[in-house]
């Protein structure tokens, strides 16, 4: 077993045993503080997928992230209103089931994923970031303008949905819902790795020539796992706005992307569990720091200059070292 | 004749004011190694480019296997079984050499999207690609990070990986490049070996390996084939001795 997978182990343990204890010890906050590390991971782990095995610099993610946090909204506020999302040419009511709202959550970021990946892969470099981030400002900018859904003040809901047989009112359960997400994608994303698919988009970020020349259109890999990165994100979104049973433009803004981008990078790009190690550090930092100061952005800033100066492969690159090649 | 495999014919290429290809026509036959050499900025590389479809010609066309892919981009014509290595090697330097030649493997068997499964498992693709680099001896580094193999390893890596396409022709870009003498030694004796399975069209510097191993030789000079023959029609054409070979023989 290599170093890097026995941090990973220790990783994925201590996100587990630290709400177990809090649970025990009566401190619902730090349950809390750990589901939204690892609601953030997830985010972060769907754009690693897209960043670190893509090589795409992904600057719009909090476009799939508020989607998700919508879909959670609107479909949670009319079932909490009794009204239907829509009537005409069929009925479609609300639901606060969380099965639905993550299936809707997951289909709708990644729609809209599909969308802005087959016209914004078509550039790179600096251009692919400057398309993803205004992409991502035109969501931003149309959830201001949609009154129907509070526009600037976003949508509150008063319970938090339901999952069948779980009550998610208590904060272990619902974090134990978020766990088993990051859990899951984070299996899947290094089965991707290693997989056909994950080789050959791999190959692509280092030599796309290559690629081309043995018969696969890197154009087709970068869109699929732009859709998926989208999509887990999106769950994200929809398991973060259930968090905070509220959702608002700021999901969507570029301070979002940023962040989600932050985490991937304190971590370690390309490294599977660089979003889990960079969401805990960016929470804590917060949380400690924040204690401080409201100016603790100026900390993260410059811990953040000293790894992209000093420690590339982020957190997870300074404990584990260097990656070793598959094989 | 046999049926060429590859032919350009009348291809040109302007950039600017600058003809880079200037009415170029030649043909791949069956079997054979057919060199293309020329001093420096005579046009190959924009020849190769558009032979392999990185670049549109202006005018003219090119017909691989009878079909005319004058308008298929690279992908269309590897699937075709046009087999390329690079100049400057274009390797995916992060990943070892068994996993570049898996990677070709890949591209000759299809099925690039599954997710699931470690393509380092596939037995099928290893045997492919395993086999590969052994032909061009570099099974001892079938572990090797690319980044750290040497200059002339992966050069025998560009080889190794277009092997693995089981192409129906080989468009080389200077394999023989920085591969020291006994390299190119070895290298031309497998080039030697390898047209009886897929002609090949071969860009070369090395003089020596171009006439030991060419069945004909075409001369590219400022845009335009000025010569096109067996090595010893080449070596005594006045035009060519003028133009390129009186420096370098």
């Amino acid at each position: 077993m290599s170093r890097e997978t026995l941090i990973n182990i220790a990783l994925a343990a201590i996100l587990l045993a630290v709400p177990i204890w809090a649970h025990f010890a009566d401190e619902p906050f730090i349950i809390t503080l750990s589901t939204k590390v690892a609601i953030l991971a997830l985010a972060g782990v769907g754009l690693n997928l897209a960043l670190g095995l893509g090589g795409l610099v992904s600057f719009g993610h909090a476009a799939y992230f508020g989607i998700g946090g919508y879909a959670m909204g609107i479909l949670a506020s009319h079932a909490q209103d009794y009204t239907p999302f829509m009537e005409w040419p069929f009925v479609i009511e609300g639901t606060n089931q969380m099965p639905i709202i993550w299936l809707v959550a997951v289909v709708m970021s990644g729609l809209a994923a599909l969308a802005i990946g087959a016209l914004s892969l078509r550039t790179s470099g600096i251009f692919f970031i400057m398309i993803t981030l205004a992409f991502g400002q035109m969501f931003y900018y149309f959830a201001i303008s949609w009154t129907a859904y509070g526009g600037e003040d976003g949508v509150s809901i008063y319970v938090r949905n339901e999952f069948p047989g779980l009550n998610t009112l208590d904060a272990i359960q619902f974090f134990a819902l978020a766990f088993t997400a990051l859990m899951l994608a984070l299996i899947f994303s290094s089965r991707i790795a290693k997989s056909r698919f994950g080789l050959a988009l791999t190959a692509a970020r280092q030599a796309e020539q290559r690629v081309e020349t043995v018969g696969i259109k890197p154009f087709q890999l970068r869109l699929t796992v732009f859709v998926i990165s989208g999509m887990i994100t999106g769950l994200a979104g929809a398991l973060m706005a259930d968090l905070n049973r509220f959702v608002s433009p700021v999901m969507l803004s570029w301070q979002t992307s940023g962040e989600i981008m932050i985490f991937v990078i304190l971590g370690g790009v390309a490294r599977l569990f660089g979003p889990v190690a960079g969401a805990a550090m960016f929470i804590l930092m917060e949380h400690i720091l924040g204690g401080f100061s409201e100016f603790w952005h100026g900390w993260l800033g410059l811990v953040l200059l000293l790894i992209v100066l000093f420690a590339r492969g982020g957190l997870i690159g300074v404990l584990a070292g260097k990656e070793k090649a598959d094989g | 004749m046999a049926e060429s495999v590859l032919a350009i014919a009348n291809v040109s290429k302007s950039f600017g004011a600058l003809k880079a290809s200037d009415d170029v026509s030649l043909d791949l036959r069956p079997g054979e190694i057919h060199a293309l050499i020329g001093p420096n900025g005579a046009g190959k590389s924009t020849l190769i480019a558009q032979i392999a479809g990185g670049l549109k010609p202006d005018a003219g066309a090119i017909r691989f296997l009878g079909e005319d892919v004058t308008h298929l981009d690279t992908v269309g014509r590897a699937k075709l079984g046009l087999g390329r290595t690079f100049q400057v090697s274009a390797l995916a330097m992060e990943y070892t050499a068994l996993q570049n030649a898996v990677l070709g493997a890949m591209g000759a068997s299809g099925g690039i999207f599954r997710f699931f499964r470690r393509a380092l498992s596939d037995q099928g693709l290893r045997d492919v690609a395993e086999k590969a680099l052994a032909r061009v001896g570099l099974s001892d580094q079938a572990g090797t990070v690319t980044s750290e193999l040497s200059h002339g390893q992966r050069r025998q890596l560009e080889v190794a990986v277009a092997l693995t396409l089981n192409p129906k022709a080989f468009l080389m870009d200077e394999p023989m490049a920085g591969l020291g003498e006994a390299g190119s030694k070895e290298m031309t004796a497998f080039l030697d070996s390898l047209r009886s399975e897929a002609p090949i069209l071969l860009v070369e510097h090395d003089m020596d390996a171009v006439f030991t191993l060419a069945d004909r030789i075409s001369v590219l000079v400022y845009g335009r084939i000025i010569a096109t023959g067996t090595a010893d029609e080449i070596r005594g054409d006045p035009e060519v001795r003028r133009a390129y070979l009186g420096e370098a023989v």
